[in-house]
C-alpha cells in the first residue's frame, strides 16, 4: 500500500507539473492476490502490485487525458504534457464545463487490516478445506478462487479537491461439478472474517450434488424462484444498459419514457449507496465527487438516472458522485454500489409457494437483445431445478432464455428476506436477494 | 537479457525453483473517441512492470510490480516462491511442461507506417470528416467514432535458457451511427463494433471511414421502420464479421485445452470437445476447414513467440469438417502427448499466461458471394455483430445482427432488422454447405475477449468469408 500521505504527495507534486489551466490526477493503487483452483487443486495463484496516475487537463472547453504507472518525476512530467497536448489539439466541447470542486469526501470505513495483511498460506487453507470437501462428496471439479487485496483511490483537482480512500477485498467463489451437474456459490465482504470457505464450499458442493441426472424440459414460460446470483445479474444488466443520465439522454436507456411510472412490482426497490456500510463502500467518485443516494427504482416506480459532472451540467443539475472512470468505454456515469431491497420471505417459503415452476442458481453470459425494453438472452448455468406442488422435485437441464427484465422484475411475487454482498472485477457491486417471479420466458434447451 | 531478468532468474534458481521466467513488457497506447462532432477522450496510456513466473514443488506461483528495482525484483521473486510453496499445499500432479524451450530472437510486427509517428490532428480529422459524413443523414442520433493504437515491447527469459524479445504494433478503429426512434434503438457499424489488427496506420487508411459514413447512417435510420426479422426456420448466409465473432464463441473457446482439462470451469465454463473427440467427431461439414495460426498478417494472434517463448505456428484445427486441434500450453500439451503450440498469452505484465486463442479463421472456400446469394431461393442475409450468448460448454448460443435482408429467389430483398439466429455449434457448423473464396475472406480482430480470474482481455485474429448455413432458427426475440 502507499498510504495516504504518499498519494497526496504524489498528487501534489503532479498538480504542480502540470502547465494546464486546469488539472484533476487520480491515483489508484492495488496489491491484490488470489488463489485459483481447479480439479480440486490449486493450478494458479498469483499476486499484483500496481499504481496507476491518471492526468486530466483542461484547456478551457477541452481536455485530454493521460494515464501512467512510472511514478518518476519524467513520468509523472510526460504524463502531464502529454494530456495538455491532447487537450490543446483538439476542437471545442461545448457541453464542457471544466472540472467541479473543491469537493471533500465522507469518511467510510472499508479497511480492515487482517484482510490486507492475508498471506498465501491462509488462502491455500481455506481453498484446502474446500478441495477437500468436494472431493469426499464425489465433485470431480472443485473450482474457483479466493482473493484479498487491498485498493487504494486518491483524487486530487487544481481547484482544491484532495480525497483519499482505502478498502480491503476478501471473496472467495466457487464452482462445483460432477459428470452432469454443477453449483457454485460466492460472498464477498471487506472484512476477511465474514467469509467462512467452508460454508461456501458446502453451499456449492450440495447444489451439484443434488444436480445430478438432470432431465431435459420444454422451454417455455415457467414460474422461477432465483438465487440473489439472479438478481445481481438483473440488477447489473440493467445498470449497464441504462441506469446513467447520459444513456437517457440519449434515448438508448430502458428509462427512457419511464420514469416516474410504476413500471415494476412495488416489491422491487433499486438503489446506489456508495455510503453504505453493508455495500463496499466507495466515498467519492472519479472525479472526487461525494456519492449520494440515487433511487433508481422504488416500490416498483421508475426513478431516476445517475449524474456525472459532464451529463449534469447538460440538465442544469448536479452530479451525484457516479462518474465513471475515463477510457473505460463506459457512459460518463455508473452506478457501481447497488442494492436491491430486501423482503419477507425465505427461498424456502418461495418454494412451497410454487405450484409448478423452476428453482434457478445463476444466469450466465446475458447480453441484450432490444435494449429499450431490456430483452435479454442468456443460459442458466450451475443448478436449476423443477418445482412441483411446493416442493423441488428434480433437476433440470440448462435453458437458454429471452426475456426482457423490465417484465421480470414487474412480475416479481416475493422478494428474499436475506441479501447477499457480490463484489465485481475490477469494480461495481452489489446486494442482493432472492427473487420469485412469476413469469420467465425460456427459448431454447441444451442437448 | 537484461540485467533484472537475469537477476530475477538467478534469484528463482538460489531459491530452489525447478523453473523459473520473467516477462518485462512496457506498453503504450493512445485512444481517440469523437462522438457528435466533439473529442469524448483522447488519451494516451503508458505501462510499464514485469511478472516473474516460478514452478516449485510441482506447483506454480507468480508475482508482479510496477517498480523496476532490483530490491523489487528480489521480493517479486520471494513472493512468487511463497506463493507456489503454498500451492503445493493443494496440488495434485506435478506439473510438467514437455521439452525445455530455448528460443532466441527478435520480433517486430511488419507495418508500414508507425501510427505513433501520425500527428492527432491528423487522426482527429479522418474522424471528424466520418462524423460530418454521419450528421448528412436526418435521423441520426448519435454518432461516434474511436481510434486505438498499441505498442508493446517485450522480453521474456526463463530458466532453460530462452532470451526472446518483441515488439507489437496494433491499430483499430471504425465508427458507429444510432438511431432511436419509437421504442427502437438501431445501430450501423463500419467496420465492425470493433476492427482491429497487428498493423501500423495504414490499415486504418485502408478502412476508408469517411467513405462509409454516410452509408452506415443511412441503414441506421433506415433500420428504425424496417421488417422484424421473422421468426422461422430458414437458411441464412452470414457476412464476414459475423461469422468471425461465430468462430470466436462456437470454435476458438472450445477448442482451448485448459477449458476442455477444466481448469477454467469456474468462469469461463468447459467445453463439449472433450479428448476422446480429437480425429473421431464430425465438427462440421466437409465445407468447413478451421485453423490456428499465430503467423497471418494483420491477425491479432499474429507474434513471434507466445509468452511462453514458444514460437509462431499453424495447426489445423477444423479438416474437411473433423475436428483435429487445441490450442495448447507447455502444461497441457503433454497430457495428451504433445508438444505446445504456442496458445499461451497474457494481457499484460501484471497477468499470468493462459491458453487464448492466436488467429482462429476458417479457410476460404469456394463461392463467389454474388453466385451463392443468387444460389439460395429463400432465406436471410445477416451481417455485423450486436450481440452474442453462449453457454459454458460453447454448444448453445444466441446471435443477434445490426442488419439483415430477406434473399428472394436468388437475389438480396427487403432489410430486416433485429435480426436474430439460434443453434447447437457441432448442429450449426454441419449444416454449412458453402463457404466464400479468398476473394470476400478478411482478417477480422476481436480485441475484448474476456477469461481468468483475475480477469485479462485478450485481443484475437479470426479470417471469415461469408457463408450459408441452411435449417437454422431466427428471429428469436420474444
Amino acid at each position: 500500500m502507499i498510504g495516504p500521505e504518499r498519494a497526496k504527495e504524489i498528487l501534489g507534486q503532479t498538480l504542480q507539473a502540470s502547465k494546464a489551466e486546469q488539472t484533476e490526477v487520480m491515483l489508484f493503487a492495488q496489491d491484490m492476490e488470489l488463489t485459483r483452483f481447479a480439479n480440486n487443486i490449486i493450478h494458479q495463484n498469483v499476486a499484483e502490485t500496481d499504481t496507476t496516475l491518471t492526468v486530466r487537463a483542461v484547456m478551457g472547453k477541452r481536455r485530454g487525458i493521460a494515464t501512467t504507472n512510472n511514478l518518476s518525476a519524467d513520468g509523472i512530467t510526460r504524463a502531464v504534457d502529454s494530456a495538455r497536448e491532447s487537450a490543446l489539439r483538439q476542437p471545442e466541447d461545448p457541453d464542457f464545463g471544466g472540472l467541479s470542486g473543491p469537493h471533500s469526501s465522507n469518511i467510510v470505513q472499508a479497511f480492515d487490516e487482517s484482510t490486507a495483511a492475508c498471506s498465501p498460506e491462509q488462502r491455500a487453507k481455506g481453498v484446502g478445506i474446500i478441495c477437500r470437501k468436494a472431493k469426499e462428496k464425489g465433485i470431480i471439479n472443485g473450482s474457483g478462487y479466493f482473493r484479498t487485496g487491498t485498493q487504494e483511490m486518491s483524487i486530487a483537482n487544481s481547484l482544491g479537491t484532495m480525497v483519499y480512500h482505502a478498502g480491503s477485498i476478501a471473496d472467495i467463489s466457487v464452482t462445483a461439478m460432477t459428470e452432469d451437474s454443477a453449483g457454485r456459490a460466492q460472498l464477498s465482504a471487506w472484512k476477511l472474517n465474514e467469509l467462512n470457505p467452508e460454508a461456501i464450499g458446502d453451499e456449492a458442493i450440495d447444489k451439484a450434488a443434488r444436480g445430478r441426472n438432470p432431465r431435459k424440459i420444454e422451454p417455455g414460460e415457467y414460474t422461477i424462484v432465483a438465487e440473489s446470483y439472479v438478481a445481481d445479474d438483473l440488477v447489473g444488466m440493467l445498470a449497464w444498459i441504462g441506469m446513467s443520465a447520459q444513456s437517457v439522454q440519449e434515448g438508448r436507456s430502458w428509462m427512457n419514457d419511464r420514469m416516474g411510472q410504476q413500471v415494476m412490482s412495488p416489491l422491487v426497490s433499486i438503489w446506489d449507496d456508495g455510503l453504505d456500510p453493508n455495500g463496499y463502500p466507495t466515498p467519492f467518485d472519479f472525479e472526487g465527487v461525494p456519492k449520494q443516494r440515487v433511487d433508481i427504482v422504488r416500490d416498483g416506480v421508475i426513478g431516476s438516472p445517475v449524474y456525472d459532472t459532464y451529463s449534469a451540467r447538460k440538465e442544469g443539475k448536479s452530479s451525484t458522485g457516479h462518474a465513471s472512470p475515463s477510457g473505460w468505454g463506459l457512459d460518463t456515469s455508473f452506478p457501481i454500489n447497488l442494492f436491491m431491497a430486501a423482503g419477507e420471505h425465505s427461498v424456502d417459503e418461495m418454494i412451497k409457494s410454487t405450484e409448478r415452476g423452476l428453482y434457478i442458481a445463476t444466469f450466465w453470459y446475458t447480453r441484450p437483445m432490444q435494449p429499450r425494453d431490456a430483452v435479454i438472452t442468456g443460459m442458466t448455468r450451475d443448478g436449476v431445478f423443477m418445482i412441483e406442488n411446493g416442493e423441488i422435485t428434480y433437476p433440470v437441464k440448462n435453458l437458454r432464455f429471452t426475456q426482457s427484465y423490465i417484465k421480470a422484475l414487474a412480475d416479481v411475487e416475493m422478494v428474499g428476506s436475506d441479501t447477499r454482498l457480490i463484489i465485481g472485477e475490477p469494480f461495481g457491486t452489489s446486494r442482493v436477494p432472492a427473487l420469485k417471479i412469476k413469469a420467465f420466458n425460456f427459448t431454447g434447451s441444451t442437448v | 537479457m537484461d540485467t533484472l531478468s537475469a537477476r530475477a532468474l538467478e534469484t528463482a534458481r538460489l531459491r530452489g525453483a525447478q523453473y523459473a521466467d520473467i516477462r518485462v513488457v512496457h506498453s503504450q497506447d493512445e485512444d481517440i473517441s469523437v462522438k457528435d462532432g466533439v473529442v469524448e477522450h483522447m488519451i494516451t496510456n503508458e505501462s510499464l512492470g514485469f511478472g516473474v513466473r516460478v514452478l516449485m514443488d510441482g506447483a506454480w506461483g507468480f508475482a508482479s510490480s510496477r517498480d523496476m528495482t532490483s530490491a523489487e525484483v528480489d521480493r517479486i521473486v520471494d513472493l512468487a516462491v511463497k506463493i507456489a510453496k503454498a500451492s503445493a499445499l493443494v496440488r495434485g500432479d506435478s506439473v510438467q511442461l514437455g521439452p525445455p524451450v530455448t528460443s532466441k530472437g527478435t520480433y517486430t510486427t511488419p507495418i508500414q507506417i508507425d501510427p505513433f509517428t501520425i500527428s492527432i490532428e491528423e487522426k482527429l480529422n479522418l474522424l471528424l470528416q466520418a462524423d460530418a459524413n454521419m450528421a448528412r443523414v436526418e435521423g441520426v442520433s448519435v454518432r461516434n467514432g474511436h481510434l486505438t493504437f498499441i505498442k508493446e515491447h517485450k522480453t521474456f527469459a526463463n530458466s532453460e535458457g530462452a532470451d526472446t524479445e518483441q515488439t507489437i504494433y496494433e491499430a483499430g478503429g471504425g465508427i458507429i451511427a444510432t438511431a432511436v426512434g419509437g421504442n427502437e434503438v438501431q445501430r450501423r457499424s463500419y467496420p465492425s463494433i470493433r476492427a482491429q489488427g497487428t498493423a501500423g496506420w495504414e490499415y486504418i487508411l485502408e478502412m476508408d471511414l469517411p467513405g462509409n459514413a454516410e452509408r452506415i447512417a443511412s441503414e441506421a435510420v433506415q433500420l428504425l421502420t424496417a421488417e422484424q426479422c421473422p421468426s422461422t426456420t430458414t437458411t441464412i448466409i452470414i457476412g464476414g464479421e459475423q461469422l468471425a465473432l461465430q468462430i470466436h464463441e462456437s470454435c476458438g473457446h472450445p477448442i482451448e485445452l485448459d477449458r476442455v482439462f477444466g481448469m477454467e470451469a469456474a468462469l469461463a465454463g468447459t467445453s463439449f470437445l472433450t479428448t476422446e473427440k480429437l480425429h473421431n467427431f464430425h465438427y462440421g461439414s466437409e465445407f468447413v476447414n478451421i485453423t490456428a495460426e499465430s503467423i497471418r498478417s494483420t491477425g491479432l494472434g499474429t507474434f513471434g513467440w507466445d509468452d511462453e517463448g514458444v514460437p509462431a505456428s499453424s495447426t489445423p484445427i477444423v479438416r474437411d469438417g473433423l475436428f483435429v486441434g487445441y490450442l495448447m500450453s507447455r502444461e497441457t500439451a503433454p497430457l495428451l502427448g504433445l508438444n505446445s503450440n504456442g496458445c499461451m498469452r497474457a494481457s499484460g505484465w501484471n497477468r499470468i499466461p493462459i491458453i487464448r486463442m492466436t488467429n482462429v479463421s476458417i479457410e476460404p472456400g469456394t463461392w463467389d458471394y454474388n453466385d451463392l446469394i443468387a444460389d439460395t431461393d429463400d432465406g436471410i442475409y445477416m451481417e455485423s455483430n450486436r450481440s452474442w450468448s453462449i453457454d459454458d460448454k460453447r454448444y448453445n448460443f444466441q446471435f443477434g445482427t445490426e442488419i439483415g435482408y430477406e434473399i428472394k429467389n436468388g437475389k438480396l430483398g427487403k432489410m430486416l432488422r433485429n435480426c436474430t439466429y439460434t443453434g447447437i455449434t457441432p448442429e450449426f457448423w454441419n449444416s454449412c454447405d458453402a463457404v466464400c473464396n479468398d476473394k470476400y475472406w478478411f482478417m477480422w480482430g476481436t480485441p475484448n475477449c474476456g477469461k481468468g480470474q483475475p480477469g485479462q482481455v485478450a485481443h484475437t485474429g479470426h479470417g471469415a468469408a461469408p457463408a450459408r448455413f441452411r435449417n437454422v432458427r431466427v428471429g428469436v426475440m420474444k
